[in-house]
């Protein structure tokens, strides 16, 4: 019988030879619930398969490395199964809605060309990621830390698309649909709104482009939604359709999944949606990774280690990244690395000494520009949402 | 080709299945037992069955329950009572691994 930890290594091998990999990849194993093999999708590198179909498969620790996750290491996410391959010549956006003033439809000629070019980085997570280590656990894809990455998108925002169509007065959310389908008719169509300040926020965008590059089939080709703070949920992608709508969008992804208890959490409150019980989830916390080592790596005694990682919030930007060895008690500043803007995450870099043999449990928590930090315990929720709490790490020196 | 999927679908769902699986998912056989065919069959209609051994760890009998009725419900699995009870024990009996 093949542990899951050999299978692991086994499918990691490739990865463990590359210069960036990050200590003791086979520990990870032991310790992600439910891993899976690697498996390449088609224009991707291999990813950890969470399901065949839909496609879900989240990326590597490894490939959270880079600064820019690589367009084929970046995540891939999907709820309905029919997922079709876009011809970009003949593809349209059509924006409309009963709040439309002078509805249209426009091509990727007429999106590219017709209005001012945008690219900003940002950090796109799904809700659900670490859902598969939250405790206790929950149904749903079981993703460890891989269901985000980092990239440069380039588009147009979303603003000029909806001023060109007329925003009525009165108008309260925009609606967005991609061109995926459900294998049923009966299963509810991927569907999601914002509210309309978000919509007309300068930094939401329909992006053509990642990383310099034509957005890739499985990340949304050829135009995406960009919600710069805000949870994958939101960026809808192989966008087909934009409605300016005078009512709250009442459809299932919206009314009954992706939401939240009503103030569980701190975050900006998508009030047309809220209901006294429940309210959408909305920004992604301030949370951190470590990206340099997993548990139970092994440490050589009186070695110089540098621990690395990332962090990043809902859009208030990183102020600080603090480093624990001493379980908890004190707390040392990490060192920041380049501000790809307030959007991106940031990566952070400390000189770890181990001067004695044994355990040693590191413990990073970052901190946003509005005061946020990472909490020590986990707030429970249905949906397997926001896991923020401090990471630690134990490393094994030796 | 939606029209096309959804007709053979409700016809004749292992051929519904077997359209929209992606190679891969069928190294994936669930465990033996009573109920499994019917399993396969209802449960790979708009998923791979990968999501039933990737859940089990959370499952017990009643979360179950509640997916089953999810899909029925909410997603409009085309899954009738009897049905459904069969399908209830298979998974209960066979991948209910929440401790
Ligand atoms: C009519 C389509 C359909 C059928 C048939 C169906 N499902 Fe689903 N199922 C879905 C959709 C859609 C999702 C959401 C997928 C996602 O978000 O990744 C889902 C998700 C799930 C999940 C993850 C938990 C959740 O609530 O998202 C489990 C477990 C699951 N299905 C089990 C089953 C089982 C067991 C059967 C057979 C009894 C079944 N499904 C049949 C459509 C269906």
């Amino acid at each position: 019988m093949t542990t899951r930890r050999e299978l692991l290594l086994a499918a990691a091998g490739g990865w463990l030879l590359g210069s960036t990999a990050p200590a003791g990849v086979g520990a990870l194993a032991a310790e992600a619930p439910g891993a899976e093999p690697l498996e390449a999708l088609p224009g991707k590198k291999p990813l950890i398969r969470r399901a065949w179909r839909p496609p879900n498969y989240e990326t590597p620790l490894e490939g959270l490395v880079p600064l820019y996750t690589p367009n084929d290491l970046f995540f891939v996410r999907y709820h309905l199964a029919v997922i079709p391959e876009i011809d970009a010549d003949t593809w349209r956006l059509k924006v409309g809605g009963a709040a439309a003033q002078r509805p249209m439809d426009l091509t990727l000629h007429d999106l590219k060309h017709g209005f001012e070019r945008v690219t900003l980085t940002a950090v796109n997570q799904c809700s659900g990621n670490r859902r598969g280590l939250f405790s206790p656990r929950v149904p749903g894809v079981q993703w460890g830390n891989g269901a985000m990455g980092n990239a440069e998108w380039s588009g147009v925002r979303l603003r000029d698309v909806l001023g060109k169509a007329g925003v009525a007065a009165g108008a309260v959310e925009v609606v967005f649909n991609g061109a995926d389908l459900p294998v049923l008719p009966a299963t509810p169509d991927f569907l999601k709104s914002l509210p309309i300040e978000r919509a007309l926020d300068e930094n939401t965008l329909v992006a053509f482009e990642m990383n310099g590059k034509a957005l890739p089939h499985l990340n949304g080709a050829p135009a995406r939604l960009i919600v710069p703070g805000w949870t994958g949920t939101y960026w809808v992608k192989h966008l087909t359709e934009v409605r300016i709508e005078p009512a709250p969008f009442d459809g299932f992804w919206m009314k009954s999944a992706y939401r939240l208890p009503t103030g569980a959490f701190p975050s900006v409150r998508f009030k047309t949606q809220e209901t006294p019980e429940t309210t959408p989830i909305t920004e992604m916390l301030v949370n951190s990774l470590i990206t340099s080592h997993v548990n139970g790596a092994h440490l050589k005694r009186g070695a110089h280690v540098e621990l690395a990682g990332k962090a990043w919030d809902g859009g208030a930007g990183i102020a600080a990244v603090e480093v624990s060895i001493d379980g908890r008690q004190s707390w040392q500043a990490a060192t920041l690395g380049r501000d790809l803007g307030r959007f991106g995450w940031r990566e952070f870099r400390y000189r770890l000494d181990a001067p004695q043999p044994g355990p040693l449990t590191v413990a990073v928590r970052a901190r946003s520009r509005d005061g946020a930090t990472q909490p020590e315990k986990l707030t429970v929720n249905p949906g397997g949402y926001h896991d923020n709490i401090v990471q630690t790490v134990t490393l094994d020196v030796g | 080709m939606r029209r096309t999927l959804v007709i053979a679908c409700t016809a004749l769902l292992a051929a519904a299945a077997a359209v929209a699986a992606v190679a891969g998912e069928q190294s994936l056989t669930l465990h033996e037992g009573a109920g499994r065919d019917l399993t396969a069959g209802r449960c790979a209609i708009c998923h791979s069955l990968d999501y039933i051994p990737n859940n089990a760890p959370v499952m017990d009998r009643t979360g179950w329950q509640k997916i089953i009725q999810k899909m029925r419900e909410r997603f409009g699995a085309p899954i009738s009572d009897p049905e459904a009870q069969q399908i209830l024990d298979y998974l209960a009996g066979n991948y209910a691994g929440k401790s």
